[in-house]
Order: structure tokens, then sequence, then C-alpha cells
């Protein structure tokens, strides 16, 4: 594929891509109105171009990306399933589109009842009492916990400043308890690749404030003593957080709440099937049981006999955690999700999804063996580690050359515990026919590393760009384009 | 049962299960008994997308848009106008359905854009650099708050009163495990930030000063002045701005801003009732490595082709963990190419007759208002497209007036500011026409009638 220009060095002066409307009010010299010092002295610096050369650019960029709809993308803890277009049409109708926040509430009861239902449905998905649907993104649902968690333990007069964390858990777990001011602790594996209880008995004692639990967890593995781990945890008087980007594992299987879970958010572009855009957006709604409904951030949305409204009377709540009241767009696409899957579909993502995951398991596990074997939840997490040692190609590598095979790669080297690991989560929106052609090109490229193992360092070899030189790129950072002089 | 995205048929399942060695998907799930769920989810049914699509066609027809009534509605998000070819390119799949540019072999359409995002937006706001987007503006300006914490010891922040009040509430949310104090700096008569005030209180133990330009009444505040007060202590100066108004406006790098952030929504993203927002996020080039969020950089691939990838990675929290600069993983990627395309459609030229536009509007507006009788100008600073004004009538009287006529009326600032009892504040942007102002102001020059 040919180097695309960037936008910038196409520009040429005097061309338009947009026809503005004139002015129909005449007001001369707005300079008497701002004084010249607080206008702007230096071009805005932005490209000239034809609406026909600006689609063709972007277009001709968007054809350098792999994407779900384009490729199997098993990309692990980040459930990258189908987004089903019905979402994308409906949730971009203009009377959702262009509704101000400050609007009065009388005029957005249609949206506030798609939020309100949808905050209902994840309550009864997930077996808590109440949900906020304002945090952005998974990590911002963290933060806006561990803040609730802080202010419950000030409200009780209780100093907790410890928050205990597996070692398999994502990275955003610990940055978002130390961005609430707790201390992390970190809790050893056991292994089976569950929590290492000895450990967590050691640790707990009545500083911790909670445990953040990923269930399953990022193993693939359903943490069985989950019950034991929660009363352990309740009884030295400290919370169970759950981090829920692995909810797609669960639902109608078993319920959070109903095992112990205090506090929890949920990944609405996992589970929910919202796109993930690139990088976002996201939505990251939290639910918690009774105790802690006080300290959600306000508003929340409530309902009365005259309709929807946003209550911000809430004195115990942490505050604003954004702008606004959240992703509403996002929202409402997991909303068109959970009402086209209802009661019976969603039972069945779940359980087709830990279908999934384990056939690629049991087809692979002994050409890529993981120190933690058996039985997994919706995703597998393989590794190449007897494959760099006996010939010396790392996970890396052979995640390279998956993209030959027209495969987007799995996750690598996540979980930390598990070396040159290969993470993998099919969802349940692939059909076998994919998911053989993935353990195919698995199994051939096992037997290229027998073989010839130096050839896979040269992949990919059909890509834009082949393997990029990031040690320089970090050295050097240039994050924007100058003209050159 | 309705299950239009799982492909398996009964045969796929039976030689999927075959081959794994059990005889059932309940073999496969290891929750353990005693928590199982064992009774339907108490949800309805399924529906089909017909059905799906008159639900929501129904719930839609129960908002009223700004596509329906006039509105002249601001403090943070805007009715601007966003040309076709935005959402064309937004809803191309290869945009909308991959996820983070981890794989930059295979991301290089997303990693460019991004590239692109971040020189538009340095070179908009005329500083150095630029990430790739965070949540939305004022969880942006917090995480800015956050980032000084790193870069200058000191004990509190002076933030000004005519920061947007939500913003002013999330810095507090996130400000308040570190134990750092804030002290609002309040606005004078002209309807900015009181500059002896803040000369005042300034003391080398100011973390940062920050400040919003245009401010929360639409007012320009004397960035100058407060640039040199600011710095004189050592302190690093933190401005939130509406980007659309830098197509007229000096830009923070101009009058020597240290970080400026911004919500970007204005940038050819629907208002979505505040929910299609993104963050955008610069600083100078020396805090380059304490920023949180993504950056993408230029590189080279190993035929020395040029390539983009995610650099600096370090700081985050995939990496980083308990000691990374944000917890911040998943962005607002897709609202930032949204702006990426806004900016390149507009051009040198459109963005500054849009800026112009409202400028032009604006000013029309606020002098029919002012020369009604019961209506009054309380601020005297320059402003860009909002304005405040001080009503005789009661701002709800007022509103239901205008809602009656089809029109959104200006935001009540007495629901933030218990001060600005009876003021409204008015936004007019360049999608406003001469006649929806001129019926504006005839409504409300009836609405003073009527006492």
């Amino acid at each position: 594929m040919n180097d695309e220009k960037l936008i910038f060095e196409k520009s040429k002066k005097g061309r338009k891509a947009v026809s503005l409307s004139g002015v129909d009010v005449e007001r001369k010299d707005i300079e008497k109105f701002i004084p010249s010092s607080s206008l702007r002295k230096t071009p805005l610096g932005l490209p000239e171009v034809t609406e026909p050369d600006l689609v063709r650019h972007f277009v001709r960029l968007s054809q350098k990306n792999m994407c779900v709809d384009t490729n199997f993308y098993p990309l692990g803890s980040c459930t990258m399933k189908y987004n089903p277009k019905v979402n994308e049409t409906l949730a971009s109708l203009p009377e959702f589109c262009n509704l101000h926040p400050y609007q009065p509430t009388s005029t957005f009861q249609g949206i506030l009842h798609i939020l309100y239902e949808t905050g209902k449905m994840l309550e009864e998905i997930s077996g808590m009492d109440k949900v906020s649907l304002q945090p952005a993104a998974g990590a911002h649902g963290e933060l806006t916990s561990m803040l609730m968690i802080r202010a419950f333990f000030e409200d009780k007069k209780e100093k907790r400043d410890k928050i205990l964390i597996p070692d398999s858990a994502h990275g955003t777990n610990p940055a978002s308890s130390s961005l609430a001011g707790f201390k992390v602790i970190k809790i050893n594996s056991n292994q089976e690749g569950e929590v290492d209880l000895n450990h967590l008995y050691k640790n707990v004692d009545d500083e911790v404030a909670c445990i953040m639990l990923t269930v399953p967890n990022t193993l693939g593995l359903f943490e069985r003593n989950i019950p034991d781990i929660s009363r352990i945890i309740h009884s030295k008087g400290g919370l169970v957080y759950l981090d829920g980007a692995n909810l797609n594992a669960l639902v109608g299987i078993t319920r959070p709440g109903d095992f112990g879970v205090d506090i929890m958010h949920f990944n609405l572009h996992k589970t929910f099937s919202t796109p993930h855009g690139g990088g976002g957006p996201g939505s990251g709604p939290v639910g918690v049981k009774e105790k802690l409904i006080p300290y959600l951030p306000v508003p929340t949305i409530e309902k009365n006999e005259s309709g929807y409204y946003l209550d911000y009377q809430r004195p115990k709540s942490i505050g604003k955690v954004r702008s606004f009241y959240g992703n509403i767009e996002v929202v409402v696409k997991a909303f068109c999700y959970l009402k086209i899957l209802g009661k019976d579909g969603l039972k069945e993502v779940s359980k087709n999804a830990i279908l999934a995951a384990n056939y690629i398991r049991k087809k692979l596990e002994n050409h890529y063996p993981s120190p933690y074997k058996g039985i997994c939840m919706h995703e597998c997490v393989l590794s190449a580690k007897n494959k760099r040692e006996e010939k010396g190609v790392r996970a890396l590598d052979i995640a390279k050359r998956l993209i030959d095979f027209n495969i987007h790669p799995p996750t690598i080297y996540f979980p930390l515990i598990v070396e040159e690991a290969l993470m993998i989560e099919p969802t349940e929106t692939e059909s076998k026919e994919t998911l053989d052609a993935f353990i195919d090109a698995l199994l051939q490229i096992a037997k290229e590393i027998e073989e010839n193992p130096s050839s896979l360092k040269e992949a990919p070899h059909f890509t834009p760009v082949s393997r990029i030189d990031e040690i320089k790129a970090n050295r050097f950072p240039r994050v924007k384009w100058e003209k050159k002089m | 049962m309705n299950l239009p995205y799982i492909p398996h048929t009964e045969e796929d399942k039976k030689r999927m299960l075959e081959e794994i060695g059990v005889k059932s998907i309940e073999e496969l799930i290891t929750v353990p008994e005693e928590i199982r769920l064992r009774s339907d989810l108490n949800l309805p049914s399924g529906i089909s997308e017909m059905e799906l699509r008159k639900e929501l066609r129904k719930l839609s027809r129960q908002n009223i848009s700004m596509e329906d009534y006039v509105s002249f509605l601001g403090g943070g998000i805007y009715d601007h106008f966003i040309p076709a070819v935005v959402e064309h390119i937004a809803s191309r799949s290869e945009f909308y359905t991959p996820y983070t540019p981890y794989q930059p072999e295979v991301s290089q359409g997303t990693l460019q854009a991004i590239f692109e995002y971040q020189t538009l937006i340095c070179n908009l706001f005329r500083m150095d650099v630029s990430n790739a987007s965070m949540y939305d503006g004022a969880t942006s300006l917090a995480e800015a708050a956050l980032m000084a914490c790193r870069i200058r010891k000191g004990d509190k922040f002076l933030v000004a009163k005519t920061l947007h009040p939500e913003y002013y509430k999330v810095l507090l949310t996130y400000l308040k495990p570190s134990g750092i104090k804030i002290l609002q700096i309040p606005y004078s008569e002209e309807g900015i930030s009181d500059l002896n005030f803040l000369k005042d209180k300034m003391d080398d133990k100011v973390i940062g000063v920050i400040i919003q330009n245009p401010n929360f009444f639409g007012c320009i505040e004397k960035t100058e002045d407060i640039e040199k007060i600011a710095h004189k202590y050592g302190s690093l100066y933190i401005v939130s701005c509406d980007p659309l108004s830098l197509g007229t406006l000096s830009p923070p790098g101009e009058y020597n801003a240290d970080i400026a952030v911004a919500e970007g929504q204005s940038l050819g993203n629907p208002p979505y009732l505040g929910g299609g927002c993104f963050g955008i996020f610069t600083s100078r080039k020396e805090f380059l490595r304490q920023m949180p969020g993504r950056i993408v950089g230029e590189a080279q691939d190993k035929e020395g082709k040029r390539g983009f990838v995610l650099i600096l990675q370090t700081r985050e929290q995939h990496i980083k963990r308990e000691r990374a600069t944000s917890n911040i993983c998943t962005n607002q990627a897709l609202n930032a190419l949204k702006a990426c395309v806004y900016l390149c459609s507009m051009g040198e030229e459109g963005l500054k007759k849009i800026a112009m536009l409202c400028m032009k509007n604006s000013h029309y507006l606020k002098e029919k208002i002012e020369n009604l009788p019961g209506y009054l100008s309380p601020f005297s600073a320059p402003f860009f497209k909002e304005f405040v004004i001080k009503t005789s009538t009661s701002p709800e009287k007022i509103n239901q007036k205008l809602l009656e006529a089809k029109i959104f009326g200006g935001l009540d600032l007495g629901r933030f500011y218990p001060e600005l009892k009876n003021h409204l504040l008015f936004c007019v942007t360049e999608k406003r026409t001469k006649e929806e102002m001129d019926r504006l102001v005839s409504i409300l020059g009836d609405i003073k009638d009527e006492r």
C-alpha cells in the first residue's frame, strides 16, 4: 500500500472543503469590541484542501486499519465482539444527537427513559442495587468507585487506606487506587492462577478498604474461592470491588451481587457490544449495593409520577466525576443491544463465549502450553515461553506473523504473571470456521517455528509499514508535523 | 429466541464440545454451585430489529431537539454546524470498530489520524504538544491540575470563579484525595477574574493558577496580565478554553500558558445531551513525559518508511501501574477523529469565519436585548459568543414563555451562582439567523409588557 501523505502536506492556499453562509447581521469592525491584545496574532495552521481530497485522504487512511468489521480480532480482555449496525443507526437519530444538557428535563424524557431503563437492566444482570451511568470508561468507573469507597469509610470515621489487588490485575486497578489516594498491596496468585488465600489472609486487616477483583481473572479463570474471599474481606469490615472487564463470561450465569460484591463497574464497550472507536469512547457505569448508594456521583436519574428527573440533592455524594451525565451515545447503543437480546439471548452470549474460548484452548494448549491449565471461561491464556527458550521466537513475533494470516493479534505479554503470554478472547460472535482458521494459523506458525524460526522475525509481510523502530520513536519524540524549513 | 449475533449451529456446537471433550457447555462453567444463578434474569424477552426501531423512534419523539426548537443555550456544549463529511468518515467501520492502536502495522490509519489531530490541536492552541484525547473538558482540566502537582510542589491552586461550575466540581472531586487546597478567585464587576485578589493571594506555594477563557459568562479574561502574576511566583498557568474561539481569539500558547485544555465537542461533535464530549489536553514540551493519556509519535519502520506509533507508554497504567501518570486507558478517540476531520474541512479560512460569525451574531443579539426595558447587561468585559443578561422577570417565567414559542432560552445562572439570581447566559452560534434572534427579542419584549 502506498504511503499516504499527511493532510498538511496536501494543503494548498485558497482551497476549501466547506461552504458557509454569509453574515446576515451587519456589525462592522468587530475589533472595536475586542481589544487587539485579545485577538489572535498567528495563523491557525489548519490545512486547506477540497472536500474530495479530504474524503480520499481519510478513506485511504481507514483502509490501513484492521478492525472487527474486516478481521477476526481476538484481543484478550477487550471483548472485541461484533458491533450491531442497528445500534449505530438508532443512536444517531437527530432527536438524540441534538439535545443540549441544559434543556428542561421535560424536553428529553425519551432519552432519560433509555438511561433509566439501561441502569435497571444492568442492576438486574449484576445483582447490584443502583447503577450510575456517568463514568466515561472502565478506568473512570474504577476511580469513581475508589472515591466512593473513600467517602464511605470517611463517613464511618474509619481510617482505611489499603487496597488489595491480585498480581494478575489490569494496570488500571492499581493506577485508579493510587489516584484515589490509596496504598496498593499486591496479592499473589497461587499455582492454579487464582488468588492465593494464604497470602490474602496475611494481608487482610482493619486498614484494608477493599479488594479489587477481576472475575473471571485475567487468566480467564473463575475465582472459585470468591465466596470465601468475600467473607474474609467483609469479616474485617472491608468491601469487595469487581472489575467488570470480563463480565462477558458471567451474564445470566452468576451475578456479582450474589457472590459478595459491594461495588463494581461495567464496560458497555466490551460486554454490551458498543464499538471501541479506535480507543474510545467507552462507558464504564458503576453499580453498588444499598449501603453505597448515598455516595454515587451526582446527578442520579430518578422517576416520579411526573416523569424522569435528575437528582442533585445528594448530600453524601462524592460530587461530580465529569461534566453533564455520561457518554450518552454509548449508553443508547448498549440499550439497543440489551433490548434485542433480552433475557434468553443474554444468557447465550456468555455460554457461547465460554464455548469458543475453550475450543481454542483445547486445540492449542499443547502447542503453546501455559503454566495454568484446565477449563477456562471466556478467554484463554497461552504462552510462547517454550518457543522463546528453544527457538528464540517471542510472543511478539507470533503476534506479528498472525497478521500475515489476516488475523488481528491477541493481547500479548499480559497478564504479567505468564511469561510470553498470548491472551485470546474469541467472543461469541465468531463462527467455528473463523475459530478454525485462527487455530490453523497458530498451528502453522508453530510448525514454522520448528522449521525456520528466524523467518518470523520478518513478519508481518504485507502491511502498510513493517515493524516500527519504537526505541528511536521514544528517544526522540516527534508528536506533531512541522513544516520543513 | 433472538440470537442475531451468535453464529453457531447445533452441529457446530456439538463438534466443538466433542473436540473439547465435554458433553455440554454446562460442564465448562466452573462457577461454584452455591453462587450459580438458577433462575432466569428478570428482563423482558428479546425483540426484533423492526420492533426495536419502532420503540426507539417513539422514544426519540419524546425528546425535543435543537433541530425542532431554536436554541440559545451554551455553557460548555454548543450547537455548531457540522459538515456531512465528518459523520461519513467517522462512521467508516475501519475507524469505529478497531481497538486502541497497539499493533502499529495494522493501525496506521488510526495512528496517522491521531498524529494529524495532535498537530491540528497544537497549531490551533499554539502549544507544543497534545495527547490523543481525554474523556471531556472537565476531566482534562482535573488531570491538568494533577499533572501540575507532579511538576511543582505547593499546597494550593487559585481557580477562577468564572471557570465552568461543573469543571470546578470535578476538580474538587479529583483533588480531594491529595489534600491540596483550592481558593476561588472572585469575579469583578466586569465579569472577569479579580486581578487584585489574585495578586494578593499569590505566593510560592501556589501550584497553579487556573482560568477559563472565554470564561463561563462568555467574557474574555485578561490572559496576559494573569500570566505575569502566575509566572512571577513560578506557578503553572493552566487555561481551559473554547477551541472554536481560537479562530479569532488569542490562543493559550500566545499568552504563555503552561497547560491548556478544552472541551472539544464544538469541533464536529453533536451535543448529545453533553454525552459526545472529548477532552483536549496540551502542554509545553518539557512536560511531555508528565502528560496523561496516549500520545502518537512519528517513527520509521525497518525499511526506513515513515510510520506512526504510540509512544512514551512507560507513563501509562498498563506499564507503570500504581506509578502511572494517570489511570486513563480508553479515551474518546472517535470524537477526536471527528474533530480532526472537522478542522481539516474548515481549514484556515473556514474556522476564522465561523468564529467571526459567532461574534457578530452574539454582539447583534446582546445589543438588541439590552435595549429592551427590563433587561440589563451586568458585565462590561468583551465577550465572544456568550453574554449575561440581568432580567427583571424571573428566568423560569422567561424561559417558559420562550419554550412555548419553540425557543430554548438562556441558561439560568442562579442554578450555579446564588448571587446571580435573575441572570441568564445567552449563547449565539453561527447557526442562528437574524430572523431567529429578532423573534427571541420580540418575545422578550412582550414578556416585559405583560408585567
